[in-house]
C-alpha cells in the first residue's frame, strides 16, 4: 500500500487576532494538529493600544483544505477575522530579507551591481563583506539569494510574507 | 469596594452563574478554593475518586440537564488526569468548565512540585483556555468561560488559576455581559440557505433527514421542531449515535441509527436518497463509510452551528450555518408560508419497507446463553414498564452499539455515550453525573466487562452521595469489539482481547456497599432486571452473555452503505491493507 498525495495551491492568509498570550501557539498548533502546511508566518502588533495583532500565513494545500484551514482558524476564540488574500482580490505582498555576502575583488563589485538591479540596500559592510537589505515578493528574494549564492552567500534572514488588499478599504 | 480573595471571587462567580454542583478532587494548588467551598450552602461538591471521573460526571450532568458541567481539580496530575474527559467533551460538544489549580505565578516554569503546563497541554483539546494571573481579572474570565462553553458549538473551557491568585485580593463586582471582541458565533441562518433548503425539500422524491448530536445540543425545542418538520414533509429520519432521542424511536418516520452499526434501511435510504438534509451531524467516518460511495446521487443540505464542520468531509450543495432550533424554525415558517404540501412519498416508503423487511437487527437465540441484544431489549421493556424517566449511559464497545440498536429513545438528553473520542470509562461516571442532575430518574450505565474497569473506582463516589445508579454489565469476558475486529481482519488471532482475571463484580459492588446481582442464563434475565429496578440504592449487575456474539449489521471499514454484513456467515476473516489501514 502507498499513500497518495493531493495537488497543492499557495494561499496567503491574513488574520487579525487579540494580542493575548498563547495565540501564536494556538495557531501554530492548529496547523500541526490537523496536518496543514505553513510556508511562512509573520506576526506583529498593529494597533495603538496593542490589543490586536496581524498574522500573515503563507500556506499550501488543495482548495478543500484551504477552506478548512480558514474555517478552523475562524473558530478560534481570539481570532477576529480571517481573509484569504489569494481569493479576496488583488493584494500586495512583501517580504524583507537580510543577505550577508562575503567576497573580494570582482565578486564584491558584482554583488553591488546585482544589489542595484534588485534595489537592495547595503546596511552593513566590512572590507570583505556586505549585508544587503532587500524587500519584495518571495520570488524576487529567492532570485536575489540564488544569485548571491554563486558569489559568496554567508547567511540569510527572512521575515516571511506580509500582505494587504489593494485599494482604500480596510480589510 | 470591599476586596475579596481570588478563591472567594471564583465562588461568587459560580453562584452568580447558577452553578449547583461541582465535580472535583482537592490538592495543594486548589486548597484556597476548597476552603472557600467549605460547608457551602448552595454549591454542592462531589468528591470523585479520580479526576477523569470528575470530567465524565460533568459531561453526564451537562448532557442530561442541558446545563454546563463544572470540574475542579488541582495542578499537575489533577489537570493531566482531566485531559481525556476534556478531549471527550470537545469531540462531543459538551458544555463544561474545568477549573485547574496551578503553582503560584512566581514558580511557573521552574518545574515546581505538581507543576504541569496545563494551558499548553489543554490548548488543543479545549474550546478555549485561560491562565489567570491576577485576581482582578478572574471574574471576567470565569463569566466569559461559561459564555464560551455554553454558546455556539458547546465545548470544554479550561481556567488555570495559580495558587497565589486564589489568595490575593481584588475588588469584586458581578461583570456586565458585554459583546465579545472576536467570539460571536452565528446562530441565525442566512435567508437564502433556508429558502433553497425548503424548496429542495418540497421537490424531493426520496428525502432523508440525517440528524445528529447538534439537535440535542440546541435544546429540547430543536427536537420538537425536528418532529414537526418531519411530520410536515413526511420524510424518513435517521440519526447518528449522538443524536438518538431527538426524533423518537417509536415515531412513524424512524429508520433507526445509520452508519457502521446502523440499520439496513437507514443505510440504504441514505444511499438511494435524492436529498439528504443533514441536521447537526458532521459526516463522521463511522457514518459515511467509503466516501466515494456515500449517498452518491443525492443533493445535500447541511445545517451546523460550526462552519468548519461544513464541507470538511463531504461537499454539500446548501451550507447553512445556524443553531439547529433557529434554522428549523425558519424552515417550518417558510414551508407553511409557501403553503407547501407533503409530497407523495409512497414509492419511497415502499422501498424503505422492502429494506426494513430484511430485519437487520434480528439475532438468533438459544435456551442456554443470554444474547446481549436480548438483554438490552428486556432492559428496555422493563424500564419502559416502570413509567419513570430513564437515562441510559454507556461505555464503549459492542455493548454500546447493542444499546444504541435495541434500546428505544423517545426523548432527547436521555442517551449519554462517548461518540467522537470513544472513551472507555465514560459511562459509569457519566451516570453518576446524570443522577446528580436528575435525582428522580432511573439512571443505568450499560457497560462491558472491560470498559467498566476503566473508572470502576467511582463505585465509592456513588456510595458516598447515596446515588442509586445502576450498572448493567454485559459480561462476555472479552474486549468484544476488539475481538470482533480481529475476527474480521486478523483471522481471529485474539491478541490481548481476552478479559483475564476479571473481578467478581457482585462482591466488588458489595465491598462498596452496593447491591450485586448475577444473571447467569436466559431464565434469570427478567427477574434479575426486575430486582435491579426494584432495589433502592446503587446496583451492579453482572449479566453473563453469549461470549462470542458479534455486533451486526456492520459496514466493515472501507466498505460502502450498500456492502453491509448482516450476519456472521458473511465474515471473510481477512481484509486488504487499504481497508485495514482505515480506523
Amino acid at each position: 500500500m502507498h499513500i497518495q498525495e493531493e495537488l497543492s495551491q499557495r494561499h496567503v492568509l491574513s488574520l487579525t487576532v487579540s494580542n493575548e498570550a498563547g495565540i501564536l501557539a494556538r495557531i501554530a498548533g492548529l496547523f500541526t494538529a490537523r496536518g496543514y502546511n505553513i510556508d511562512s508566518l509573520t506576526v506583529a502588533d498593529i494597533t495603538q493600544d496593542h490589543g490586536v495583532s496581524r498574522i500573515t500565513i503563507v500556506t499550501n494545500g488543495p482548495p478543500k483544505v484551504i477552506d478548512q484551514i480558514i474555517a478552523q482558524l475562524d473558530r478560534l476564540v481570539p481570532v477576529h477575522k480571517v481573509t484569504d488574500l489569494t481569493e479576496a482580490g488583488p493584494f500586495v505582498e512583501r517580504e524583507l530579507a537580510l543577505v550577508k555576502v562575503a567576497g573580494v575583488g570582482e565578486d564584491r563589485i558584482e554583488a553591488l551591481r546585482l544589489a542595484d538591479v534588485f534595489r537592495a540596500k547595503v546596511v552593513d559592510t566590512t572590507i570583505e563583506s556586505f549585508i544587503f537589505e532587500i524587500t519584495g515578493t518571495t520570488d524576487k528574494i529567492d532570485n536575489f539569494v540564488g544569485l548571491m549564492r554563486q558569489i559568496g552567500l554567508v547567511e540569510v534572514g527572512r521575515t516571511g510574507v506580509v500582505g494587504l488588499i489593494r485599494g482604500k478599504e480596510a480589510n | 469596594m470591599a476586596e475579596k480573595s481570588g478563591a472567594d471571587i471564583l465562588v461568587e462567580c459560580l453562584i452568580d452563574l447558577g452553578v449547583e454542583v461541582v465535580f472535583g478532587y482537592p490538592g495543594g494548588a486548589v486548597l484556597p478554593i476548597y476552603d472557600a467551598l467549605y460547608n457551602h450552602p448552595t454549591i454542592k461538591h462531589v468528591l470523585v475518586r479520580h479526576e477523569q471521573g470528575a470530567t465524565h460526571m460533568a459531561e453526564g450532568y451537562a448532557r442530561s440537564t442541558g446545563k454546563p458541567g463544572v470540574v475542579l481539580v488541582t495542578s499537575g496530575p489533577g489537570a493531566t488526569n482531566a485531559v481525556t474527559g476534556i478531549t471527550d467533551a470537545l469531540m462531543d460538544s459538551i458544555p463544561m468548565v474545568v477549573i485547574t489549580g496551578q503553582v503560584p505565578t512566581q514558580l511557573i516554569g521552574t518545574d515546581a512540585f505538581q507543576e504541569a503546563d496545563t494551558i499548553g497541554i489543554t490548548r488543543h483539546c479545549s474550546k478555549h483556555n485561560y491562565l489567570v494571573k491576577t485576581p482582578g481579572k478572574l471574574a471576567e474570565v470565569i463569566h466569559e468561560a461559561f459564555h464560551i462553553a455554553t454558546t455556539g458549538r458547546p465545548g470544554p473551557v479550561v481556567v488555570d488559576i495559580p495558587k497565589n491568585v486564589q489568595i490575593a485580593t481584588a475588588p469584586y463586582a458581578k461583570p456586565e455581559l458585554k459583546v465579545h471582541a472576536s467570539y460571536r458565533p452565528q446562530t441565525k441562518a442566512d435567508a437564502a440557505g433556508i429558502d433553497a433548503a425548503v424548496e429542495m425539500l418540497a421537490a424531493a422524491e426520496r428525502p432523508v433527514f440525517y440528524t445528529g448530536g447538534g439537535v440535542i445540543n440546541s435544546g429540547p425545542q430543536a427536537s420538537a421542531l425536528l418532529r414537526e418538520l418531519a411530520a410536515l414533509t413526511g420524510a424518513p429520519v435517521t440519526s447518528t449515535l449522538m443524536g438518538l432521542g431527538a426524533y423518537p424511536a417509536s415515531g412513524d418516520a424512524w429508520l433507526g441509527m445509520l452508519g457502521m452499526h446502523g440499520t439496513f434501511e437507514a443505510n440504504w435510504a441514505m444511499n438511494q436518497a435524492d436529498l439528504i438534509l443533514c441536521i447537526g451531524a458532521r459526516f463522521d467516518d463511522r457514518v459515511t463509510g467509503r466516501l466515494d460511495a456515500f449517498a452518491p446521487n443525492s443533493r445535500k443540505v447541511h445545517i451546523d452551528i460550526d462552519r468548519s464542520s461544513i464541507n470538511k468531509i463531504v461537499d454539500v450543495d446548501v451550507p447553512i450555518v445556524a443553531d439547529i432550533a433557529s434554522a428549523l424554525d425558519d424552515m417550518i415558517a417558510l414551508w407553511k408560508q409557501r403553503n407547501h404540501q407533503k409530497a407523495d412519498l409512497t414509492q419511497w416508503w415502499a422501498r424503505i419497507a422492502g429494506w426494513r423487511a430484511r430485519k437487520s437487527l434480528d439475532y438468533a437465540e438459544n435456551s442456554i446463553e443470554i444474547m446481549p441484544q436480548r438483554a438490552i431489549a428486556d432492559l428496555y421493556a422493563a424500564t419502559k414498564a416502570t413509567g419513570k424517566d430513564v437515562i441510559i449511559t454507556t461505555e464503549v464497545g459492542q455493548h454500546q452499539m447493542w444499546a444504541a440498536q435495541h434500546f428505544g429513545f423517545d426523548a432527547p438528553n436521555k442517551w449519554l455515550t462517548s461518540g467522537g473520542l470513544g472513551t472507555m470509562g465514560y459511562g459509569f461516571p457519566a451516570a453518576i453525573g446524570a443522577q446528580m442532575g436528575n435525582p428522580d430518574s432511573i439512571t443505568i450505565c450499560i457497560a462491558g466487562d472491560a470498559s467498566i474497569q476503566m473508572n470502576i473506582q467511582e463505585l465509592g463516589t456513588a456510595s458516598q452521595y447515596r446515588l442509586p445508579v445502576k450498572i448493567f454489565i454485559l459480561n462476555n469476558e472479552y474486549m468484544g469489539m476488539v475481538r470482533q475486529w480481529q475476527e474480521l481482519t486478523y483471522e481471529s488471532r485474539y491478541s490481548n482481547s481476552y478479559s483475564d482475571s476479571l473481578p467478581d463484580f457482585v462482591k466488588l459492588g458489595e465491598a462498596y456497599g452496593w447491591t450485586g446481582i448475577r444473571i447467569e442464563g436466559p431464565q434469570e434475565l427478567e427477574a434479575g432486571i426486575r430486582q435491579m429496578l426494584e432495589t433502592d440504592g446503587p446496583v451492579i449487575v453482572d449479566c453473563r452473555v453469549a461470549k462470542m456474539s458479534n455486533c451486526f449489521p456492520m459496514i466493515p471499514s472501507g466498505a460502502s452503505h450498500t456492502d453491509m454484513l448482516l450476519d456472521p456467515s458473511q465474515v471473510k476473516g481477512s481484509m486488504t491493507d487499504e481497508a485495514k489501514a482505515l480506523v
